[in-house]
């Protein structure tokens, strides 16, 4: 989405030169820094999680049950237990350790996927760019036709009947829907691009083409891409949860979209087990609001015109 | 240039039977490549929520007659298609005696209702805070408020329905967990149902719209902020006329317009966040149907339900794609 309005910005005027000193990096805005750190966390827990606690506990009947955090009660009176500091499920699974599990597999569901379209948009947006014609318009027919299609619809119909066990088909699958948008936008951007100065100015000096794409092209469209990147990452592991949720997708696999949809399906909120639901529900938040402030602070470094909108 | 060509109404035409083509396709082909036997896997459910079936094979023969199992795969694509596109999904596998579309009739009138209520709220709520935030009048406390509202976006309305109905249903009580309306009410035009509707409305509606409006205000901001230092607006504003009418005659009017194609590449993501955001609040539509139907494995049911809403979504995008060039001539039409 801001990808968008950083390509009409564009076309206006460069602003002058000599504004991007050392204290001026516009890498380092503010909304860039918090969303990395943000997600970065939860990798970081997904890392050095598994060193400190037992993962094992993720899986059913590994602890008492229905345990509420420590410091709060369940319905029946029970206090918390401090080796379980989070609480636990109706089937014994460890909150701490679910979460330590499902947020990295959730947010490596939306990375995978989000790079497999990446990948495919690269391809097709560089083909449909240089070599025009029936590649052209061909590929633009397919992404047209893609974008059109809602994809959580299609997921549904394709894993009610053949059920997906492993993330990886998951991301996948996911990744059918995350090429359109960054072919389109390498498409625009090589064609605008293909008739610039520096351009025309490498192809006489007779640059192969792939170095043309990849030397002097790449770099250019680096932050758009970026930010392609990060809204099809946010989309990926949103069709993700709304398929956990709808009780689609992996179901041994500990995930925060089957952590919620296990705590819906055991009525979590009316028997006022609010971790089962609310935990994971957080770490999503977390996920989301970051991915959410990268793409604003990529779409800054984008489009200066926006910096200064900003900063006003 | 611009304007409504036949070039382009043709390509979007060909595009939205394409997009409905290439759906119908996937769905025929998922069905055919799933392992086991789909005709089997109705009578295993069925014999493990009734216990016995009597003359299985005969159920399992008669159903394939029904559905043309026995036909060659070209002859069984085609009378797919016929049988798709005439909404013919044949019966639905847990409320069997009805038919799959009898069901989606019954559901569409209410998602169709909460949609309408929905996306006008998201796309005016959405505009108004986006040009505000651009706007150089706007007063300092509010050009801070708004950003703060938009901390909400691009969560998932699931997540944020999960939270409305905890806090202000279950622990607060102001408004009933679940359904369309009250228990043991009829459908009617007393005042009475119509409050029970609107109470019961409030919490869907609210977690569709706190999620979706930002990217509104997003993507107006960024409009806004390239119709400042037109020289139209240095005009306006040297001639002295009222800011509030520069900002809507001048600057919105202009930005706006953009904002309308971004509906049919919204729309993707509103569907299918309305269709969830029914199922957790069980609310009378489309998302509960869906939803009861995975859980039942009534796999008639849900083809014909998602077909009916990519279907839809299609539509919706064709009209957009075919009205946007009518209100905003400056635009030329190949998309780039």
């Amino acid at each position: 989405m801001g990808a968008a309005t950083g390509q009409t910005a564009s076309l206006a005027a460069p602003r002058k030169a000599g504004r991007l000193n050392r204290f001026d990096n516009p890498w380092l805005n503010i909304k860039l820094v918090v969303g990395v750190i943000m997600v970065g966390s939860i990798i970081l827990m997904g890392i050095i999680g598994p060193m400190l606690r037992d993962i094992d506990l993720a899986y059913v009947g590994r602890s008492p049950l229905n345990l509420p955090p420590v410091g709060f009660e369940n319905m029946r009176g029970e206090e918390g237990d401090p080796m379980h500091p989070l609480g636990t499920d109706n089937s014994g699974r460890d909150m701490l350790s679910l979460i330590i599990v499902g947020a990295p597999n959730s947010l490596l569901v939306g990375f995978v996927a989000a790079g497999f379209g990446m990948l495919g948009g690269i391809i097709l947006g560089f083909s449909s760019g240089f070599l025009g014609g029936m590649v052209d318009d061909i590929i633009r027919l397919s992404a047209d036709i893609t974008i059109t299609i809602p994809s959580l619809l299609v997921l549904i119909v394709i894993q009610s009947l053949i059920p997906v066990q492993s993330l990886l088909v998951m991301a996948v699958l996911l990744s059918l829907f995350a090429w359109p948008q960054p072919t389109r936008l390498i498409r625009a951007q090589v064609m605008s691009m293909r008739e610039s100065g520096y351009v025309k100015m490498a192809q006489l000096s007779g640059v192969p083409t792939s170095s043309i794409m990849f030397r002097e092209m790449m770099p250019n469209l680096l932050p758009y891409l970026a930010a392609s990147f990060i809204g099809n990452t946010t989309g990926s592991i949103l069709a993700a949860v709304g398929l956990e949720i709808l009780g689609l997708g992996p179901q041994r696999l500990p995930t925060l979209g089957r952590t919620i949809q296990n705590a819906i399906d055991n009525s979590g909120i009316l028997r006022d087990m609010w971790w089962w639901w609310g935990l994971p529900t957080i770490i999503l938040i977390v996920i989301f609001i970051g991915l959410l402030l990268i793409n604003l602070g990529l779409d800054e470094v984008a489009n200066p015109r926006l910096r200064k909108a900003t900063r006003q | 240039m611009g304007g409504l060509t036949l070039n382009y109404i043709i390509r979007r035409v060909i595009i939205f039977l394409l997009t409905v083509w290439v759906s119908i396709t996937i769905i025929f082909l998922v069905a055919r490549l799933a392992p086991g036997d789909p005709i089997s896997a109705m009578v295993a459910q069925a014999s493990a929520s009734m216990g016995v079936v009597e003359n299985q094979d005969a159920i399992i023969e008669g159903w394939k007659e029904y559905f043309g199992l026995n036909d060659p795969i070209p002859v069984q694509y085609v009378k797919f298609l016929g049988n798709l596109l005439t909404f013919n999904f044949g019966p639905s596998l847990i409320a069997f005696p009805a038919q799959v579309n009898e069901l989606i009739a019954r559901a569409l009138p209410w998602s169709i209702g909460l949609g309408l209520v929905t996306l006008p709220l998201i796309f005016f709520i959405g505009n108004l805070f986006g040009a505000l935030l651009a706007w150089r009048r706007t007063p300092g406390p509010l050009k801070a408020f708004i950003p703060m509202t938009m901390i909400f976006t691009s969560l998932p309305s699931v997540l944020a329905g999960l939270v409305f109905i905890f806090v202000f249903a279950f622990r607060m009580k102001l408004f009933p967990i679940s359904g369309p309306f009250g228990r043991g009410m009829q459908p009617s035009f007393t005042i009475e149902f119509i409050s029970s509707l609107i109470h019961h409305g409030i919490l869907p509606v609210a977690s569709l719209v706190i999620v979706s409006f930002g990217f509104w205000t997003l993507g107006m901001r960024g409009m806004m902020v390239t119709t400042e230092g037109e020289d139209y607006m240095t005009l306006a504003d040297a001639k002295g006329l009222p800011p509030f009418y520069v900002l809507y005659r001048y600057q919105v009017r202009n930005a706006i317009l953009p904002q309308v194609t971004a509906l049919a590449i919204a729309l993707r993501t509103l569907v299918a966040g309305q269709i969830l955001v029914e199922a957790i609040f069980s609310y009378r539509g489309i998302g509960t149907l869906i939803y009861t139907s995975i859980r039942n494995q009534d796999y008639n049911t849900i083809q014909g339900t998602s077909f009916v809403v990519i279907l839809f979504t299609a539509v919706s995008v064709l009209i957009i794609d075919l009205i946007y060039p009518l209100i905003d001539p400056r635009i030329s039409l190949e998309g780039n």
